[in-house]
């Protein structure tokens, strides 16, 4: 057993966080909120680096790496709520399109490497089924803006086989923007129609390949969390140090400390739950299995949990000051509460870990 | 990254398995170790342990030990609880005060105490804790004085909350030795028999009605300067070793919490059998239970993999103390909610007829000992965290 990031893995999280410091700061937070469509140096900056095209193969100019690879960088992007999508790009469609090589997708991967080209994917859930929201139709994460859609369609009904998965590129898709509190997010519905020429797969190489971006998106997003619930815990710690009321800094209270330090333990058990994860899911014996599907939910519902936590608790600490615009705690907070619902809340994934237990406990069940 | 074991650790694995399938009581088979019947049978299960090199496996050979690594001891550990072997009778001198001898102890005090603390000859209770020194530990007011011959300590106070006190043969405690000290300093750390003239044990009944704790009594209790472990006065640095051990890695292997799980989740099946709806409205609770366990597991192989290559564990311990604490709590209120009305049987033989209900008793304690839950939060706050002190 060798439970622990290597030498290497730990230096490219090092790099990625020296960039993001300088490249990635509260006041470009801002800006993005004021003109999300505003394309900053930053993604060209990560993809000169390795960081966008790290899953795609060696051979389309990328560094042919692995999800586990990812996530001490997603922390990163986490750590500074970095806009682009890069769970959407990085963790999520390049290994699908790996997966089904073909001329358009070697061109959508080169673009990924090379930092031109980002996507947008549909949320699934790993019963095949797009949820549609409380809206009527479903909406896309990081839609506004991309240039290539991952797009399931719809099960006739009943029929998981009849599932078909699509890439399509952004001239053929009509993209509606959803606001989000989070402007980052840049929401969107996606109009489009199914056609031979984006097919990707269909019947059940799609729906495996569904399920394998159900759960990639978990840990993928539980990474970005445990990321965001650092950040949030070290300002608050930082100003509850500088605060001072009754005299003294308002860290000194046992009231604060308590606050600060219960979060910091949900953080620090969230983080060897998502590694497990994401090197479950990258393990040739058990990917797919239920063991590594239920280290995936382990994963996001530790991470969500962990992050909603920390957003609660550096947001009291704060009091009135968190509470404005001015202060910067709110861009991270906006962002914990998207992603703590994003692709399975801590509650999805709570019912599904307890359905699949209840499964093995009933083996005679065919 | 692999969270796989090696083939020579699944070839222990394997040894323990058999050795274990062959030699355990049947759960739930000996009486509470909080008897005298009890303590007595849990004792003699040390001795079968120790005949075979079982019961200490983590420590050098010459001890009794296999001198295997942590991994491996994690291992043996989750052999033992899948089976549900009995509870360690012997454990506060073998997880609490061993890993301490072994860093601080003389090579006279390791061969004298530890063999015999493997073999649960003589068993070991912990005098830190007075009436006026819980949270504050450092308000301890037992003292201990230069005896006549200047060859030892004459040590006079009280201990309280001494688990396994009411039978323990042997007591490690902290007393004041040099009373112009304040503090933190001027502690000395003693190991001294139980039945040396001047001691008193009173056994203190707990909530389930056994002494499993003790207040212990000290009146001029000589104890020689070859029992004094670690330097004079050098007893809280001494003490706090200990103390890392009792929140860390040591005293609760995560094996305990997946073996408790994995027999909830068979109860929340049946209860979906029976009562659905009752199932129903604890789902969520039995959910994160697992999930708690499984978090505990996973920290545990991250933190000891830490360990193996050269890492400490310093204030982590104490996060670590309030997950494994709030875990054991968790899983047991959520069986008893699950058992509804029939929680508060207890099959007439007292709260250990109802191993629901044992358990929950028995994990109540767990934010309150090894310093509450409130203390390890300060320590969080203030040394992982940096904040100020209060």
């Amino acid at each position: 057993m060798r439970f622990a990031f290597t030498e290497q893995q730990t230096q490219f999280r090092d790099a990625v966080r020296q960039v993001l410091d300088k490249e990635c700061t509260p006041d470009d937070l801002r800006s993005v909120f004021d003109a999300p469509e505003a394309r900053s140096r930053r993604w060209a900056t990560l993809a000169e680096m390795g960081v966008t095209g790290l899953t795609v193969p060696e051979a389309l100019g990328g560094l042919g790496l692995h999800l586990l690879d990812l996530v001490p960088l997603l922390e990163e992007a986490g750590r500074a709520a970095l806009p682009e999508p890069l769970i959407e790009t990085t963790a999520l469609a390049a290994p699908l399109l790996a997966g089904f090589p073909s001329d358009p997708a070697a061109a959508w991967l080169e673009g990924m490497a090379s930092g031109k080209i980002t996507a947008a994917v549909a949320p699934v859930d790993r019963t095949g089924s797009v949820p549609a929201s409380m809206f009527g139709t479903s909406v896309v994460p990081a839609a506004d803006g991309a240039d290539l859609f991952i797009l399931p369609t719809a099960p006739k009904t009943g029929d998981l086989g009849t599932v078909e998965l699509h890439a399509v590129s952004a001239a053929y898709v009509t993209v509606s923007p959803v606001a989000s509190l989070d402007p980052t997010r840049r929401l969107g519905t996606v109009g489009w129609e199914p056609s031979p020429a984006t097919l990707i797969a269909s019947g059940a190489q799609a729906l495996s390949a569904l399920r394998d971006l159900a759960d990639r998106a978990a840990v993928a997003t539980a990474a970005e969390l445990l990321g965001l619930a650092d950040r949030m815990i070290s300002i608050a710690a930082a100003y509850a140090k500088e605060r001072n009321q009754f005299g003294k800094p308002i860290g000194s209270f046992q009231a604060v400390k308590h606050l600060l330090a219960g979060a910091q333990v949900k953080l620090e058990f969230a983080r060897p739950t998502v590694y497990g994860a994401a090197w479950a899911l990258g393990d040739e014996a058990l990917a797919g299995s239920p063991r590594a599907v239920r280290s995936a939910s382990l994963a996001k519902a530790y991470a969500s949990d962990a992050a909603t936590e920390a957003a609660r608790v550096s947001l009291q600490v704060h009091g009135a000051i968190g509470y404005t615009w001015e202060c910067d705690l709110h861009l991270f907070l906006k962002r914990a509460w998207a992603l703590a619902e994003s692709w399975g809340s801590a509650a999805d994934h709570r019912r599904r870990i307890l359905s699949s237990l209840v499964d093995e406990t009933n083996p005679a069940e065919v | 990254m692999d969270l796989r074991f090696a083939p020579d650790q699944e070839a222990f694995r394997a040894d323990a398995r058999g050795w274990l399938a062959a030699h355990a009581p049947a759960p739930g088979s000996l009486p509470s170790l909080d008897t005298p019947d009890g303590f007595e049978a849990h004792r003699n299960w040390e001795q079968t342990m120790f005949a075979d090199r079982w019961s200490v496996v983590s420590w050098p050979e010459e001890y009794g030990g296999r001198g295997v690594g942590i991994l491996e001891w994690l291992i043996f550990e989750e052999e033992y609880w899948r089976i549900q072997a009995p509870v360690r009778v012997s454990q506060n001198g073998v997880f609490l005060l061993a890993p301490t001898m072994f860093e601080f102890g003389t090579d006279e005090q390791k061969a004298r105490f530890l063999p015999p603390m493997a073999s649960g000859e003589e068993i070991w209770c912990q005098g830190w804790s007075e009436p006026d020194a819980g949270s504050d530990l450092a308000g301890i007011r037992s003292r201990a004085e230069r005896a006549s011959g200047d060859d030892g300590w004459l040590l006079t106070g009280q201990k309280t909350w001494a688990s396994r006190g009411a039978y323990a043969e042997w007591c490690f405690g902290l007393f004041r030795t040099d009373p112009q000290a304040e503090r933190h300093r001027g502690l000395t750390y003693f190991l001294l028999a139980t039945d040396s003239p001047g001691v008193t044990v009173r056994p203190i009944p707990q909530i389930d009605g056994e002494p499993g704790f003790a207040e212990i009594f000290f009146e001029g209790v000589f104890v020689p300067d070859s029992q004094v472990l670690g330097d004079v006065g050098q007893g809280w640095n001494v003490a706090m070793a200990t103390a890392g051990s009792e929140r860390g890695l040591s005293l609760r292997s995560p094996a305990r919490y997946t073996e408790a799980v994995s027999r909830l989740i068979s109860l929340y099946t049946e209860t979906l059998e029976r009562d659905p709806t009752r199932a129903s409205q604890h789902a969520d609770a039995v959910a994160q239970a697992w999930m708690d366990a499984e978090a505990y597991r996973l920290n545990t192989y991250w933190t000891a993999c830490r360990v193996l290559a050269g890492g400490a564990v310093g204030p982590e311990a104490s996060a670590n103390k309030i997950h494994w604490s709030e875990t054991d709590l968790a899983i047991y209120r959520a069986a008893l909610g699950l058992l509804g009305p029939e929680a508060e049987f207890t099959g007439g033989g007292g709260a250990a007829g109802n191993p629901w209900l044992d358990g929950f008793l028995f994990a109540l304690a767990g934010p309150i000992y090894a310093g509450t839950n409130e203390i390890q939060r300060n320590v969080v706050a203030e040394r992982l965290l940096g904040l100020p002190r209060g």
